[in-house]
């Protein structure tokens, strides 16, 4: 017995079922499934630019044969969507299998889509694992289905078995032999003329799976009282037997298709039947749809965010025990970017200039947050260029503000690219800031095609930001030191003024501290401090302002010695310390 | 068949709250329970509220903490034991390490620090753990979290050979020492409160 997390213990399935070829983009919860993938022997692991060139990819590795894993957050699986539907036609000749991780209760997503919409609306059939131990035989099994169906399998986690970790028994690869790549143009060539055929081969292959569906192991019945029947998946399957401990249930490990007739039987052995999931009536719609009767829970199930067995209980009518009630004046603990981050003198210069800012996916949109307030929107991967095209082209007869996006290099890679295209193919205005911080640093420092490091370490090249983006034919482009205030600020300014009706972008190219962690002599406050608070409005963890006096400290424990906060002191207050021996200790 | 235990863990980003969810997983696994440990990662990682729940028991079935039925919070700051005390349940065990951070907001002039808060972890039994000093003296700062674990141990009889094992196989060969020292001093006192 060990200890896994999900994501581990997928990785870990796909390795023993003789996986080789693993191809993602990473996002939370599902990124360390494939830097866990990746460092199995005989394996070969990549990111990919988005998740849509990732199941390209994977198609094409399974059509030649392999076994392939794909992993991404729920939001990834609308960039693969494309594909995804599709290759639910061509179907797999290597097993294929790809996680869509969800995020109940956005911890770290713009959302909290039920990625079991796209198991029903592109017919590709999906396990829903309810711990690690599930999520790696699941996993395992998954390939052998895939290619005994011929389509490719989603596993569905959730941050609740993604990233808890529970005692797995490990087996041995079984020492899976390659198919054969053999050309079948109407298999794969998806033009109407063969993709009609395969339509039908889709339908029948629906009917195979209702059957099987029925009695696969993966469903199970937990018959208790005869009161109460549940019907959950996933990590919500734990609540609900904490929280009912005399209910009977219907717990789905096969979540598209249902096996109707067993949900039917189970109905029929309960009083009362409840559907339990969050973030979605995904469930609830489908097994209504068939007929089944549900009952109204007593009290309210909330419809957003994560399920607990407490909130389970609430809802079949039981009080809140007794508890200390949180004072109201505990302030709130967001997250902020890292003392000496290369994002911030960005976000404090845009805020000075009142810009409009269109964000994106990534650490930066904490420059969303105060101090720094300085943006207007984030929707999703690549949004911050075409909106602010969208923006300039709303605004071009009125006055307005100067409009400007805020992309990371990771983001602009994944779908930043192509939209910029579009603002130069169109002659559209604007600033496109690119934050080139030579990684991927939000899901925990990925390679990217501009830093040029892979997953495994293989050998590279990296990407010329600048370099692709004059080849876009964009005339104004600069590059610039994040770290340096007034280079910063004069970048901004020409941008937005003398270039205000043309495209400009500026590359602010400066390593995430988190990469190479290096402190230089930290910085304080000395007694020429006049409570102006101006380095307080960086937004610096390190950065405090005395409640009463005003007067500025900095913390030398978090302080790196960026010297940021210098150039913004008019009065000459904040200086380095020689060398690093009073320097705090890290933590 | 005892129903199941639930430990939550919290603190603020960087503080080594994952490892100290990671080394009392260990230690449960080790005794002999089912143990389930679930962590939140992401956003929260930069300078932000943390927590972890850490279940163990002979069946484990959900891996959340619920209000008013958390057996025992371990808090590595005092604001986040408040923000995490409506977890505990009536006679649970607050173990809370005597060490304050503000907030960015705080820090930056846009929101306060709560009232009379040592007064309140004190009127909901916190102990009060100085766990910073008791670190310094085990002789390594950085084993803060393994002298709240000490403490926690008193409340959990895995016993402390078991600790040793746990510990020695997991923190780097250098701190081992150090760290078992942590442990000891921390269970001392919270035996001594």
């Amino acid at each position: 017995m060990q200890l896994m997390s999900g994501n581990e213990a997928i990785a870990r399935g796909a390795w023993e079922a003789g996986a080789t070829i693993g191809v993602a983009y990473p996002g939370t919860p599902s990124t360390e499934t494939m830097e866990s993938f990746a460092t199995y022997e005989g394996v070969y692991a990549e990111w990919c630019t988005n998740e849509k060139v990732a199941v390209e990819v994977g198609i094409g590795a399974s059509a030649a044969g392999a076994r392939v894993l794909s992993t991404m957050k729920h939001v990834g699986v609308n960039v693969a969507a494309d594909p995804l539907f599709t290759a639910a036609y061509t179907g797999v000749n290597g097993g294929y299998v790809i996680l869509a991780a969800d995020d109940p209760g956005m911890y770290s997503s713009q959302n909290e889509q039920d990625s079991h919409f796209y198991a029903l609306s592109a017919h590709i059939p999906m396990l829903d694992p309810a711990d690690a131990a599930e999520a790696l035989s699941f996993t395992r099994d998954a390939y052998g289905l895939s290619e005994q169906f011929d389509v490719p399998f989603m596993i569905r986690s959730t941050v609740r078995v993604s990233h808890t970790k529970t005692p797995v028994e490990v087996q041995e690869p079984i020492g899976y032999e390659p198919k054969e790549y053999v050309k079948d143009a109407p298999k794969w060539v998806m033009m109407p003329a063969y993709a009609k055929p395969r339509r039908k081969v889709q339908l029948d292959r629906i009917a195979a799976l209702e059957a099987w569906a029925e009695e696969c192991p993966y469903n199970r019945v937990e018959m208790k009282g005869a009161d109460i029947g549940v019907i959950c998946c996933g990590a919500v399957y734990q609540h609900v037997v904490d929280a009912l401990p005399d209910a009977s249930v219907f717990k789905l490990g096969l979540t598209w298709p249902l096996p109707r007739k067993a949900l039917a039987d189970f109905a029929e052995s309960v009083e009362q039947v409840f559907v339990v999931e969050e973030g979605s009536d995904y469930l609830t719609s489908l097994v209504s749809a068939q007929g089944i009767q549900l009952s109204e829970f007593p009290c309210t199930l909330p419809r957003d965010g994560e399920l607990s067995p407490g909130l389970i209980k609430y809802a079949f009518g039981q009080a809140v025990p007794e508890h200390i009630d949180v004072p109201n004046d505990v302030p709130r603990r967001p997250p902020a970017l890292c003392p000496g981050c290369p994002h911030r003198l960005v976000f404090k210069e845009l805020s000075k200039i009142r810009a409009i800012v269109t964000g994106d996916i990534g650490c930066y949109t904490l420059g969303a947050l105060p101090p720094l307030a300085a943006m207007d929107t984030c929707v999703d991967m690549g949004a911050s260029v075409s909106m602010s095209h969208g923006f300039e082209l709303a605004l071009a007869n009125r006055e307005h503000k100067p409009v400007v996006a805020v992309i990371g290099d990771s983001t602009f890679g994944h779908s930043g690219l192509s939209s910029l295209i579009t603002t130069v193919y169109n002659k559209g205005a604007g600033t496109v800031c690119i934050l080139d911080n030579r990684t991927t640093a939000m899901t925990g420092r990925q390679g990217n095609p501009f830093n040029g490091v892979t997953l495994q370490n293989r050998e590279s090249r990296e990407l010329d930001l600048v370099g692709v983006v004059k080849a876009l034919g964009v005339e104004n482009v600069s590059l610039v030191d994040p770290h340096d205030a007034e280079a910063v600020r004069e970048a901004l300014k020409t941008a937005t003024t003398t270039q205000a009706d043309e495209l400009s972008v500026i590359v602010f190219k400066a390593p995430c501290v988190l990469l190479h962690r290096q402190r230089k002599p930290h910085y304080f406050v000395n007694a020429d401090c006049r409570s102006c608070g101006v380095c307080a409005t960086l937004g610096c963890p390190a950065i405090s302002k005395d409640a009463e006096t005003g007067l500025a400290s900095i913390d030398p424990a978090l302080c790196i010695g960026c010297g940021q906060c210098a150039q913004y002191c008019k009065f000459s207050a904040i200086e380095q310390v020689a060398d690093t021996s009073t320097n705090g200790g890290a933590r | 068949m005892n129903a199941a235990k639930t430990i939550l863990l919290c603190g603020v980003g960087g503080q080594g709250t994952i490892l100290a969810a990671d080394l009392l997983a260990r230690a449960a696994l080790a005794a002999g329970y089912q143990v389930k440990v679930s962590e939140i990662h992401g956003m929260a990682q930069r300078g932000g509220a943390v927590t972890t729940v850490v279940r163990y028991g002979d069946q484990v079935n959900t891996m959340v903490a619920d209000v008013g039925e958390t057996d025992c919070i371990v808090s590595f700051e005092t604001t986040e034991a408040l923000r995490n005390i409506s977890f505990l349940k009536t006679g649970g065990y607050l173990l809370v390490a005597d060490e304050t951070i503000k907030p960015l907001p705080v820090a930056c002039g846009k929101a306060s620090m709560p009232a009379k808060a040592k007064a309140k972890l004190a009127e909901a039994n916190a102990v009060l753990i100085p766990a910073h000093d008791l670190a310094v003296k085990a002789g390594n700062a950085k084993c803060e979290n393994v002298a709240i674990l000490g403490a926690l141990e008193s409340q959990l009889g895995f016993g402390a050979d078991l600790w040793t094992e746990v510990i020695s196989g997991r923190v780097p060969p250098k701190t081992v020492e150090a760290n078992c020292k942590a442990f000891e001093l921390g269970l001392e006192f919270a035996n001594a409160e």
